[in-house]
Order: C-alpha cells, then sequence, then structure tokens
C-alpha cells in the first residue's frame, strides 16, 4: 500500500510494505468487524415503545465469551504481527551484512554532508568524495552508512529505502541499505532540527555501476578537511551493534578526555 | 482499609518525591557508570563533612520520632520542643553543606565544572531545598503542636522528614563514598 | 446561581470573588478548569488553524495571522501540541470531571482537602499565565516541538528562541506540580470519602478511572520532572546534562520524557473512557457489562504502559534489540485496552437505546478510538515504524486517539453533566449539529494526513515544495483537504458555545435527574449548593442496575433503600432548585 505512493528503492522496501500490508489487512479486518457490530447493535437496538432492555451482567461465562474470543484472536494476531514485524527490523536494523561499500553522513543545521569513499573504497582517504546535499549511490552495491551528527538531533530519511535513522551528536551511527532502483528520489530530515528543518531536503541519486564510476570521476576532488568527529576506527566494523556502538563510543572518549 | 486521610496524603508526597529524587539519581548513576573517570571528580568531595550530615539527619529523625511518641501521648509542648530540636538538626546540616560547597567552590568545582558536579550540586540542592520546606513546615506544625492542636500532624511531617533522611542515605554514597 | 450563597451548613453569602474566585468549593474549582481549558482550547485551536493553512497554502499571508515564517511556524506547532495535552486535555478530563465528580459520585459534601485543592488550581491557572507570555517574549514561543529533544531545547544558539524555551520549561513544570497536588485529593477522597454502603465495586466507573489515572500521572512524572529541572539548567546555567561536548547524552531526555509520556496518553485516556462508561448504560437502559473486568482491564493498562516507552524512539539510536523488547510490550498493551472497547459494545445488546447528544458522542468516542488504536499497531511493530516514525501516519494516529479522548470525550461528559452542573437543559438540536458537523469534520482532517503519511510526508515542515517526491498535485490535494476539514471543524464550534451559554441562562429547567439515572450526583439538587446533599446518602447497590427484573422502573438509583418499590423523589429537599 506504501508502494502506491513510493517507489521500493531497496534491498529491504518490499518487505516493510508486506509488514504494512499485513498489518492493514489483519487490523483492518478487525476494525471493520468491530465497527459493524457497534452499528449493528445502535440499530438493533433502538429504543421502542414498550420493550424493556435486557439485564445483562457480564460476569457470567456464557455473557463473556463473546468478549473473550474476540480478545483472545487478538492476542494471537499480535503475536503473528510481533513475529514479522521482528523480523523485518532485525534485517534493517540488527544485521548488517558486509559492506561494499562506505558513506560517512554528516547532519547539521541546515544541510547534509556525505563522504563517499571514492574508488579505493575507503573512507578517510586522499580521494574521498565530499558531496553537499546530493547522495550519489551505485545500485545494486551494499552500503554501510556512518550517521553524524554536529550540532542537534537530525534524522536521515530516505522513503524510497524505507529507511530512517536518527543522526545523535556524538555519536556515529553505523547502518546499511542497498540501492535497487536506478533514479532520483528525495532525502529528508526527519526529526525537528530548528527552523531550517524543513530546508534541508536532500536527494539521493542511484546511477548504474558504469554511470556511478564516471561520475567519480569527474566529481572533485575536496581537500581533506578536519574530520567532523573524533577518528573512526581504522578498520573493518565489529559483528554487533552495541559492540560497533561501544568501540565508536571509546575512541570519541579517549580523544576528548574527560571532564 | 482504612488510613488516616492527613497520612495518605504523606504517603502521596512521598511517592511522587521518590520517582523525582529517582528519576534524577537513576540518571546519576547511568551516566557515573559509563564514565569511569568521574571517580577522580568525586574524590573532591568532602566525606568526612558528608558523614557527619548523615549523623546529623539520623539524629533529628531519632528526636522526630520522639516528637511523634509525645504527640501519642498528648504531650504537645514536648512534641514541639523536640520537633525544633529536628528543626535545629536540619539547620547544622545546611551550615555544614554551605560550608561544603564554599570550599567546594572556592577550588573551582562549579555546576558547570563538568556533569559530576553538575549532578552533584543538582541533585543535594533539590535533597537541601526538601530540607528548607521540611524545616518550615515542621516549624508551623510545633507552632499548633504546643498549643496541644492538631497533634496528628506531628506523625505525618516526622514521616515527611524520614523521608528526607532516606534521600540522603542513598545520596552520600552515591556521590560520596563512590570513589 | 444564587444556590451556592444559600446552603445547608449555614454559611452566609459571600460574595462573588469568594464564591467563585477563591472558593474551595470542588464543584467551583472544577469549573475554574473547565473555562481554563477551554480557554486554552481557543488558543491551541488557533495555532493549528495558522499552521494548517500555511501547510495548505504556502507562502500565502494567513487570514487573521499574516505570513507564516519557518520559526513561527515552528512556535505553532510546538504550543499546539503542549497547549493540547497539557492545557485541554488534562484540566478537562481529569482536573475538571474529577473535582466536579468525585465528591458528588461518592456521596460527600467535598474533597478531603479544599484549600490543596484551590491551590492546585491556583498553580495551574499560573502555569497556564506562563506559557501563553511565551507568545510574547522575545524570540517568540519555544520552536522545538512538544517533545523539547535537545541538544535543540537546550541550546538557545540552535532553537532561536531562548526565553520561550526556558518560560516553556517553568510553565510545564508548574503544570506537572498543580497535577500532583490535585491527585492527593482525588485519591484520598476515593478512598476515605465514600458514601456509608459503598463498597469498592459500587464506585462509579469513572472515578475509579480518574483515581488509576492520577496513581499513572503521579509515578510517572517524575522522571520527567527531574529531567525538566536538568534542562533548565542546561538553557539557563550552561550545564552539559544533554550535551555530549560535556559528556551528557541526548537520549537521557528522550527516556525521562517517554517514561512519562507515554503513561500520560493512559492519564487522559481512562477518564474519557470512564465518562463514555457513565453515558453508554444510562442511554441503553442497560447495566454496564462486565464492570469488573473493566476495572482490572484498566489497571492491567495502567502497569503496562511503564513498559512500552521505548516504542517513540526505535530509530533514536537505542540498542536495536531494545526495540525488539518494546515492540513485544506495545502490542501486549493492546490486548486490554481492546478488551475495554469490546466490553463498551457488549453493553449495547438487548439495550433500549436513545441517540441523544450525550450518547452520540459517546458512541462516536468508540468508533473513532477504533481506527486510533488499530492505527497504532502499524507504530509499535518496529518494522513498520522505520518507516512510519516521523510521518504524518504518527500524527493521524495519535489525533485518532486524542481527539475521541480530550475532544469527543469532553462534549461528551459536558453534553451530559451541563443539566446537573447549570440546574439546565442543552439544546438537542443545536447538540446534533455541532455533533455530526463536528464528527464529519474530524475525520476529514485525518483521513487524508494518513495517505499523506504513508506517502512520506514528514512531520514539523512548513513547507513540501522543496521536496520533489511530495510538492505532487495529489497530496497538497490532500493537505488541502484536511485544512478544510479544520476549518469546518472550528467553524461549527460556534454552535456549541452559543448552546452553553444560552442553555445556561435559558434552558428548559432540568429537575435533578432528567436523564433516570442511578449514580449519586443526580439526587443531589441541580445545581448543588455549597454541601451538595441536604442528607448525606447511603448506598445499597452498584450504580449500574437499569433494567433489571421484576420491577417496573428500569433503573434503580444507589441510594434507594432495597425495599421501596419505586425510586425516591430525586431531589432530597424541598425548596432547592
Amino acid at each position: 500500500m506504501i508502494s502506491w505512493y513510493v517507489t521500493q528503492a531497496s534491498s529491504y522496501a518490499a518487505d516493510v510494505d508486506d509488514l504494512f500490508l499485513l498489518i492493514a489487512l489483519i487490523v483492518g479486518a478487525f476494525f471493520l468487524a468491530a465497527e459493524f457490530v457497534l452499528l449493528w447493535l445502535i440499530v438493533k437496538f433502538r429504543a421502542r415503545p414498550g420493550v424493556k432492555a435486557r439485564y445483562i451482567t457480564g460476569e457470567k461465562t456464557s455473557e463473556t465469551r463473546w468478549v473473550n474470543y474476540p480478545h483472545y484472536l487478538v492476542l494471537v494476531f499480535d503475536i503473528l504481527i510481533v513475529a514479522a514485524a521482528l523480523r523485518v527490523w532485525s534485517e534493517v536494523k540488527i544485521d548488517l551484512p558486509p559492506a561494499e561499500e562506505r558513506v560517512r553522513i554528516i547532519a547539521q543545521q541546515w544541510a547534509w554532508t556525505f563522504v563517499h569513499a571514492g574508488p579505493d573504497g575507503k573512507l578517510d582517504t586522499a580521494d574521498d568524495i565530499r558531496t553537499v546535499n546530493v547522495l550519489n549511490l551505485q545500485v545494486n552495491r551494499l552500503y554501510h552508512y556512518e550517521l553524524h551528527s554536529k550540532d542537534v538531533l537530525h534524522s536521515f530519511s530516505v522513503p524510497a529505502f524505507r529507511l530512517k535513522q536518527d543522526a545523535v551528536p556524538g555519536r556515529a551511527i553505523v547502518g546499511w541499505f542497498r540501492p535497487t532502483v536506478i533514479g532520483e528520489f528525495d532525502l529528508q530530515c526527519a526529526e525537528i532540527c530548528g527552523i531550517g528543518h524543513g530546508l534541508m531536503p536532500g536527494r539521493v541519486r542511484i546511477r548504474s555501476a558504469g554511470a556511478h564510476a564516471a561520475w567519480m570521476e569527474m566529481a572533485p576532488r575536496m581537500p581533506q578537511l578536519a574530520s567532523v568527529t573524533p577518528a573512526m576506527p581504522a578498520t573493518g566494523a565489529p559483528a554487533s551493534f552495541a559492540a560497533r556502538a561501544a568501540s565508536v563510543e571509546a575512541s570519541a572518549e579517549r580523544e576528548r578526555g574527560n571532564r | 482499609m482504612e488510613v488516616p486521610t492527613g497520612r495518605l496524603a504523606i504517603w502521596w508526597v512521598l511517592a511522587s518525591e521518590t520517582v523525582v529524587f529517582g528519576g534524577l539519581l537513576g540518571s546519576y548513576i547511568m551516566m557515573r557508570l559509563r564514565h569511569g573517570a568521574w571517580a577522580d571528580q568525586a574524590a573532591n568531595t568532602n566525606t568526612w563533612a558528608g558523614a557527619f550530615n548523615t549523623l546529623v539527619l539520623l539524629t533529628s529523625s531519632l528526636s522526630a520520632v520522639l516528637a511523634h511518641q509525645a504527640a501519642e501521648r498528648a504531650d504537645g509542648p514536648k512534641a514541639a520542643r523536640l520537633l525544633r530540636y529536628t528543626i535545629l538538626g536540619g539547620g547544622v546540616f545546611l551550615m555544614v553543606k554551605a560550608f561544603e560547597w564554599t570550599h567546594e567552590i572556592g577550588e573551582g568545582f562549579t555546576i558547570t565544572s563538568g556533569l559530576f558536579w553538575s549532578f552533584y550540586y543538582t541533585a543535594a540542592g533539590l535533597h537541601a531545598a526538601h530540607v528548607v520546606a521540611g524545616m518550615v513546615i515542621m516549624f508551623i506544625v510545633s507552632l499548633t503542636a504546643a498549643r496541644n492542636e492538631e497533634l496528628h500532624r506531628v506523625e505525618n511531617v516526622g514521616i515527611y522528614w524520614h523521608f528526607v533522611d532516606v534521600v540522603w542515605i542513598f545520596l552520600f554514597p552515591l556521590l560520596y563514598i563512590a570513589k | 446561581m444564587s444556590e451556592l450563597a444559600v446552603h445547608p451548613a449555614g454559611h452566609h453569602d459571600q460574595g462573588f470573588v469568594k464564591t467563585y474566585l477563591w472558593s474551595t468549593d470542588h464543584k467551583v474549582i472544577a469549573m475554574q478548569y473547565l473555562f481554563t481549558g477551554m480557554l486554552m482550547a481557543l488558543i491551541g485551536g488557533f495555532a493549528v488553524y495558522v499552521f494548517r493553512m500555511q501547510l495548505a497554502f504556502p507562502g500565502q499571508s494567513v487570514p487573521l495571522f499574516g505570513r507564516v515564517s519557518a520559526g513561527q511556524y515552528n512556535s505553532l506547532v510546538t504550543m499546539h501540541g503542549t497547549i493540547m495535552i497539557f492545557w485541554v486535555a488534562m484540566p478537562v478530563l481529569l482536573a475538571a470531571f474529577g473535582n466536579y465528580l468525585i465528591p458528588l459520585m461518592l456521596g460527600c459534601d467535598d474533597m478531603v482537602f479544599p484549600k490543596v485543592n484551590r491551590l492546585s488550581y491556583q498553580i495551574f491557572l499560573l502555569s497556564a499565565v506562563v506559557l501563553v507570555a511565551s507568545f510574547v517574549v522575545p524570540g517568540g514561543a519555544f520552536g522545538g516541538a512538544w517533545t523539547a529533544y535537545p541538544p535543540l531545547s537546550a541550546n538557545a544558539v540552535y532553537n532561536l528562541t531562548r526565553y520561550g524555551a526556558t518560560v516553556w520549561v517553568v510553565a510545564v513544570a508548574l503544570e506537572f506540580v498543580a497535577f500532583l497536588l490535585g491527585g492527593i485529593n482525588f485519591v484520598t477522597t476515593a478512598m476515605n470519602s465514600r458514601a456509608p454502603g459503598m463498597r469498592m465495586f459500587d464506585v462509579p466507573i469513572v472515578v475509579w478511572m480518574i483515581v488509576i489515572a492520577s496513581i499513572l500521572f503521579m509515578a510517572s512524572v517524575g522522571p520527567l520532572l527531574a529531567g525538566a529541572a536538568m534542562l533548565f539548567f542546561d538553557q539557563v546555567l550552561g550545564t552539559g546534562f544533554y550535551d555530549p561536548a560535556t559528556g551528557g547524552d541526548p537520549i537521557l531526555w528522550q527516556h525521562l520524557f517517554w517514561f512519562f509520556g507515554h503513561p500520560e496518553v493512559y492519564v487522559v485516556l481512562l477518564p474519557a473512557m470512564g465518562i463514555v462508561a457513565e453515558i453508554i448504560p444510562v442511554f441503553s437502559r442497560k447495566k454496564l457489562f462486565g464492570y469488573r473486568t473493566i476495572v482490572y482491564t484498566a489497571v492491567a493498562t495502567g502497569v503496562i504502559s511503564f513498559f512500552v516507552w521505548a516504542h517513540h524512539q526505535f530509530v533514536a539510536g537505542i540498542d536495536p534489540r531494545m526495540a525488539s523488547l518494546f515492540t513485544i510490550t506495545t502490542l501486549i498493551i493492546s490486548v486490554p485496552i481492546a478488551e475495554m472497547l469490546f466490553v463498551y459494545i457488549a453493553t449495547l445488546y438487548g439495550g433500549s437505546i436513545t441517540l441523544t447528544t450525550p450518547m452520540l458522542w459517546a458512541l462516536s468516542f468508540v468508533a473513532e478510538f477504533l481506527l486510533g488504536g488499530v492505527t497504532g499497531i502499524f507504530l509499535g511493530a518496529a518494522g513498520a515504524d522505520i518507516y512510519l516514525h516521523d510521518t504524518y501516519f504518527v500524527l493521524a494516529h495519535f489525533h485518532y486517539t486524542f481527539f475521541p479522548i480530550a475532544i469527543i470525550g469532553a462534549f461528551a461528559g459536558i453534553t451530559f453533566w451541563f443539566p446537573k452542573m447549570f440546574g439546565r437543559m442543552m439544546d438537542e438540536r443545536l447538540g446534533k449539529i455541532h455533533f455530526w458537523v463536528t464528527i464529519i469534520a474530524f475525520n476529514f482532517i485525518f483521513i487524508p494526513l494518513f495517505m499523506t503519511g504513508a506517502a512520506g510526508d514528514h512531520r514539523r515542515i512548513f513547507d513540501y515544495s522543496g521536496f520533489p517526491d511530495l510538492a505532487t498535485p495529489g497530496l497538497q490535494r490532500l493537505r488541502i483537504i484536511a485544512t478544510m476539514g479544520l476549518v469546518s471543524l472550528l467553524a461549527v464550534q460556534p454552535v456549541f458555545f452559543f448552546n452553553f451559554i444560552r442553555s445556561m441562562v435559558r434552558g428548559r429547567v432540568a429537575g435533578a435527574n432528567p436523564w433516570r439515572a442511578n449514580t449519586l450526583e443526580w439526587s443531589a439538587p441541580s445545581p448543588p449548593p455549597h454541601g451538595n446533599f441536604a442528607e448525606l446518602p447511603e448506598v445499597y447497590r452498584g450504580p449500574y442496575e437499569y433494567s433489571t427484573e421484576d420491577r417496573e422502573e428500569d433503573f434503580w438509583p444507589q441510594h434507594v433503600p432495597d425495599d421501596s418499590p419505586a425510586p425516591a423523589p430525586a431531589a432530597t429537599a424541598v425548596g432547592w432548585r
């Protein structure tokens, strides 16, 4: 249903949409059934002269089962939805498939800076490409992003990817995506960040391998500016999110010292 | 379950205060666990002053208990006198605190010197504000108690004072001893 | 209302100020909360009118306001959210109805601590004045959203509303203190001042709900009060509780905020459900189905509500494994709430239903809240929330819960108890016109916003023109429909105010029990004098004995002794109007 409005441009977009559809079907059915029963009861039992209401306490089992059965059904469907939801959540936010390329995303009031790894595939080297507000990606390549903020909370949001992640100052948050469609899509800041919150739209430009390589060749190399945040661990991402976060924090602490 | 309304009200107040202090101290503990280096900052607090203040508060709670006992025996003037000893204890506590803080600020440790100190002054300051409030209310209660009126209030204000004591019992190790 | 000047306890005429402005009478205090809440609703309503006009016609001057700048937009959305939750929903549902109903429904003459009660309103009024003052301080009202996440909220360099931000924190903290004080009365009065013969399960559901809500509020607000003090110090003293540069943590605020914020929605939901639980039996002439079930599920909901808070923070940077846990707890909480709604629907079975204005509001609460509830499932399911977080889908969800709670619940309660409060009936025809237009308009506002949210419209954006995927004619049409719905909604509210005021003065005289209801407030005169009852009632049965078998009358008030064949006359003494 989301795909009626927004292209599915990442490898997990369809999974998110399917989850949405599953929930819509289940809760939709419950919703319509409940509304129907409500309206039917209002019509069927409207006041009529000479007809007295019944005396029903709702404490007898024969009465309560009418409420208990739908109630148990709610529980069953909840469990189903939880299972489906956690599967999608795990896929997007807990799993971290090996990276084919990395990109650093720096959010600030009120613009996005992207640091692409350049032809050597490594960040923080001389051939890094820095762009503002446009994220250039190659289709079908698995990216790890490393999300920073220079000032307040922002949120990296690409509806076409079905991806969102808040950017927190003082942290480098790692995640992944794999673009699957060539084209251009909106990039938003999805956490209120001041008066320019609506004035920092970005674009994601996804190209074929050849076109992306051509872009990389044309992109001006910018001199290595002082890094936004303390030095990141040089090699590879640790396996778990917690370890990831911890190692980033640890190096940040070491550099900052403690007051 | 019939609980006298005054006592119910005091327990309600205590419950809400517990969550306030709980939130503050919970946040402090979590941050402290993340910042091992805070132990170096905490070393600059005056453990002897803290320990002395603990003794002072405990003693003042004792006189509050004795005040309650006197009130139960309908001896209003005695209860009022014992309440005033409690107030005195509170006063001594505040004086020691003033001495501590003057010294620490003189050494350059202010509320903005670092996050440990921000928590230190906020938590101890919030507690001190409750000590002051308790002293004021206790004074008002002692005035009526001296005339043998509204003696049930002696117990209720005592319960409040014990709470102030208990909060300090948590604050002391968290701010002073954990080094 | 000269009744307030004449009453059995023998007090003399106290003059306007003592009677209406400095009173300790729970009914007067209730009215003070009600009118203050309604006034604040006008301000909150004006704010949303302005910013929705900006969204429908970006860049154009809004009638009665002018052009909306980006900064003003943020201030307007911030103040709208803040006002509607803390200065409309809370005072009207919890404080006004709680104060008015609890002593009357329990059969006593006032709250246990009348002076603390008066103080709580005064602090509340102060908090309202402080908040409204923030509109006129230099820099304007706070613009960091009602959630006030730091570092934006902690640092004026970021939010550009230095004074507004601090005034906002102070106002909210004062409001919290006011409600903590108010809660003392609700809980102690409910526990200790019940009429003789009124056992725990003879207490009307709305009283249960308000008491549980007060406890929920008290247990959850503490950490946020501490957090607000820390935010205040960050703003004013430059401490760094939430600043990563000093070792602080912006996410700490989020946890403190939402640990309160989630129980808070049940703090306002429960009283609204209580109001609905009082109305449905009266206008279906049927015993409330499963009284005990309702009480137990309300308590269960309250308890579980403490374990779901981080579903507001799924993508905030918390450990993703924690998110899994909170998905489970969040979906679990849907179970008791669904149960409560099913029980209300079940009450209608076998009833004899009249669709008076209060009943229309009560039934529409169920119909509309159902949509709010089911759309919450999308958001609680973490995998879907990755996409839906901070979109208008969230907004539509919480308006399908909050609007039934704060607006429908309020109108239900006001139209139902108006005869008791003012001794006169409201006009049914005007009431129905107001009802239908409000409900239809409400749906026209928020159904389109579910759609724009699913299409990617993110929140707190004053102009979508810069986003090519969102600046489409189709989506803009939906935004305009939503705004037109809002304008229609606001346009019909004068009908209610007209009805309210005219009925107060010229409505048909109500008598004590115009609805032929069972609970004790209907045995007091309309309006009740100072002291409420000439003789304090005794209770012989539960509150929902309607259409009992073997009796001619289809209602059986709680205070009527068992051996009476017919209900006692509703007015308890001659001479009260």
